[in-house]
């Protein structure tokens, strides 16, 4: 029954679509200005060019390319537009279904695009974000129908376990695993919630995400409480993202409406029902204990875990929290099976990761990468490299939590595991590319500083030790530092993360402890005595 | 402060208020939400209103307060009539907004958090506005400037207050 007015919705768009020879697709994402403007012209020139029958103008979400933006595709001839400004309207208008516009024209072979593997931003730019119709053209909620009509809960639970995938929120803790833990777990109802606070400074996958394909996470967190049995959802979403809560409510009424959402959810037995939730700005409510007492309506103060949320969460009750882009996953995972998200990447670190490509390359925007690819790649491909006569320091990745590693390590692949290694970590997927000009110093001086300002306070450790590593770094910004300063901030460093009662303080000192082992030599030409000189090059 | 005579009770403001809290059926864990839509009507959560809130939900003012100040997004104080939002994520740092700022502490004598003696101006630190892309990023009544140099950057801002009124 419901499959019937699902393909007939599918037949109808495709039939809609089809009749216009050229599409003109508009990136609407945050990170191309003035795109309705340029949407606006478009729709102009077509009208002034009397071709209303033949070109149809969509828009769409990011298209990844965010530094050539505002970016406009042509379809089908797939021609890619940069720096579009309304002006270049009437011009593109005209020159459909003739030569391109070479002014305007992005190689079509740009490495950008072609070395990336792309799954959770498969339909990205590709479809409007806002338009049930669109999404279920491009294969939308058949991972769902396929998962009601013919999976049970333990068959996806095994196929999440199979696949290996983890979660992309920071951990990297196995997804399959913790759903498994939820669905064992005693006590009802259960909730689900997908932790979209993106709370790392330089990071934007999730907001993308969510602003590009709202719907794939919609489906791939109604495919979760399916598996889990949760029944009620919550999306913990940063309210300095309005754009993306405009277009979630919007998905999520459409969904309710087709009955994707809500009771007997396509005719099965499913209930499931999603609600928005605002952060309001605490970096420490991303963090998942933090988070649920947002959500109840607290401050977010962090408790100890166990018990973890999968046992006691949400008001007491068996809880499922995951990030974003681990919820995107799903359908794909679910369509091709386990073991296509189990050959990508490396034995650890199975399937694609998306990262925030920015600071001083080249290309900044969004890519979506297999894991195990290496860093050079990543900044020298895909990022075109450094940005006209500068020269590559560092990759810092993981944010406040994270590290940077030197431009000599630059053949390391990108794996929870590798990264891990040289003190690092994954993280949401920020990389950010530093050159020659930035201090290591100033920058771990900047994390810590946000650390502090955003620590929670309720532990000791964290509130006091932060602003004290914080102090001790202005020592070293200002050359004032001595040889104790060091012993002092190390100390401080190793104290913090071991002390402290969440992962905010127990990674806050990272980016210093790893700044501490591949720039030394930067802290020590900052200490004033000539102590420093006698220290040797690590 | 200004003092305050609204009755909030009255109030158009305040039936919208009371709508959020009843989609949530009055329970404590709407205060988020409430605080939200409060803000959004007034621009900052004034204290009576407050009061109403903690009143209405049944909660103690004392939460209602210290829910308030915890979170970044909400400002107990008004804002002034046009709002310049300067990103200091990670990617705009490194790409020079640690500069502006220090330049509207000189030039402006603002530093984030404050708003300009006449009310003209509140300024504004983003942790991250998400458009990373573009760093470095500011926002001027909400309107998204990125990728400009140091200079260019306090053009824009320069002409934007010349020109809004
Ligand atoms: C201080 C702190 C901030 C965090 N911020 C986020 C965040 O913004 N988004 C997120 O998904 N996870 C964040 N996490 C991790 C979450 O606590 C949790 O591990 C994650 O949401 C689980 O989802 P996953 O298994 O799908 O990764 C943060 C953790 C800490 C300690
Ligand atoms: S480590 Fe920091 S943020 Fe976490 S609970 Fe302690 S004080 Fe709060
Ligand atoms: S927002 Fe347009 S390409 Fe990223
Ligand atoms: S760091 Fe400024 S927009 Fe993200």
């Amino acid at each position: 029954m419901h499959r019937e007015k699902i393909d007939r919705i599918i037949t109808e768009h495709r039939q809609f679509l089809d009749q216009f020879n050229h599409h003109v697709f508009v990136c609407s994402g945050l990170g191309c200005p003035r795109n309705d403007e340029i949407r606006r012209a478009l729709e102009r020139a077509v009208q002034t060019q009397h071709l209303q029958d033949a070109v149809l103008i969509r828009k769409v979400g990011c298209m990844g390319l965010c530094s050539a933006g505002p970016l406009v595709l042509i379809q089908p001839q797939e021609l890619m537009y940069q720096g579009v400004q309304p002006e270049d309207a009437e011009e593109i208008i005209a020159s459909l279904g003739k030569s391109p516009i070479q002014r305007l024209l992005l190689p079509a072979d740009l490495a950008f695009f072609t070395r990336q593997h792309k799954n959770v931003l498969r339909l990205s730019g590709r479809i409007d974000p806002e338009s049930l119709p669109d999404y279920l053209v491009a294969g939308g909620y058949q991972a769902l129908l396929k998962t009601l009509a013919t999976l049970q809960p333990p068959d996806i639970l095994r196929s999440i376990q199979d696949s290996g995938l983890r979660g992309r929120g920071g951990a990297g803790y196995p997804t399959g695993l913790k759903w498994a833990t939820v669905a064992k777990a005693q006590g009802s109802p259960k909730y689900l919630i997908c932790n979209a606070d993106e709370g790392d400074p330089g990071a934007f996958m999730d907001r993308s995400l969510l602003e590009s394909t709202p719907h794939a996470i919609l489906e791939g967190m109604i495919m979760a409480a399916y598996a889990v049995g949760a029944s009620q959802g919550f999306i913990y979403i940063r309210a300095e993202y309005p754009l993306a809560v405009q277009r979630l409510k919007r998905v999520i009424r459409d969904a309710e409406q087709n009955n994707l959402l809500g009771h007997s959810i396509c005719g099965s037995n499913l209930n499931f029902h999603i609600q928005i939730r605002l952060g309001a700005g605490a970096f420490v409510c991303g963090e998942e204990t933090a988070l649920i007492r947002s959500i109840e309506g607290k401050r977010g103060l962090p408790r100890p875990r166990p018990p973890y949320p999968a046992e006691k969460g949400l008001w007491g009750c068996p809880t499922l929290i995951n990030n974003v882009e681990t919820y995107a996953n799903i359908p794909p995972l679910i369509t091709h099976g386990p073991e296509w998200c189990a050959n990508l990447g490396t034995d650890k670190s199975r399937g694609t990761k998306v990262f925030a490509l920015t600071g001083r390359v080249r290309h900044t925007g969004l890519i979506e990468v297999p894991m195990g690819m290496r860093l050079r790649e990543i900044v020298d491909d895909i990022g075109g490299g450094l940005t006209e006569g500068h020269t590559l320091k560092a990759v810092q990745t993981g944010g406040p939590s994270g590290g940077c590693i030197p431009a000599a390590l630059l053949d390391t692949p990108v794996s929870y595991e590798s990264l891990n290694e040289l003190g690092s970590i994954m993280g949401s997927g920020g990389m950010i590319v530093i050159d020659e000009t930035s201090s290591m110093v100033d920058i771990v001086t900047y994390f810590m500083a946000f650390c502090r300002d955003e620590s929670c306070g309720k532990c000791t450790p964290c509130r006091v030790g932060t602003a004290q590593i914080h102090n001790l770094l202005i020592k070293f910004q200002n050359h004032r530092a001595t040889m104790a300063d060091l012993e002092m901030l190390e100390w401080l460093c190793d104290l913090l993360k071991n002390t402290s009662l969440c992962g905010l303080g127990q990674s806050a000192p990272n980016p210093v402890l790893s700044a501490l082992r591949f720039f030394r030599r930067e802290f020590l030409d900052c200490i004033a005595t000539e102590q420093a000189h006698e220290e040797v090059k690590p | 402060m200004p003092t305050v005579t609204r009755q909030p009770i009255d109030d158009r403001r305040w039936q919208r208020i009371v709508q959020t809290m009843q989609r949530h059926n009055n329970r404590p864990d709407a205060l988020i939400e409430t605080l939200h839509t409060v803000q959004d009507i007034y621009g900052y959560l004034d204290s009576t209103i407050l009061s109403a809130v903690a009143n209405h939900l049944k909660i103690p003012p004392a939460r209602v307060f210290g829910v308030a100040t915890f979170y970044n997004h909400f400002s107990l104080k008004p804002k002034g009539d046009h709002t310049l939002v300067i990103c200091t994520g990670t990617a705009c740092h490194v790409k020079g907004n640690d500069q502006v700022l220090a330049w509207m502490h000189e030039h402006h004598h603002l530093a984030p958090g404050e708003t300009s003696a006449d009310n003209r101006l509140s300024l504004v630190e983003a942790r991250c506005v998400g458009a990373c892309a573009l760093a470095p990023v500011i926002l001027c009544d909400g309107v998204l400037t990125g990728r400009k140099t140091f200079e260019e950057t306090t053009m824009v801002i320069e002409e934007w207050l010349g020109n809004a009124s």
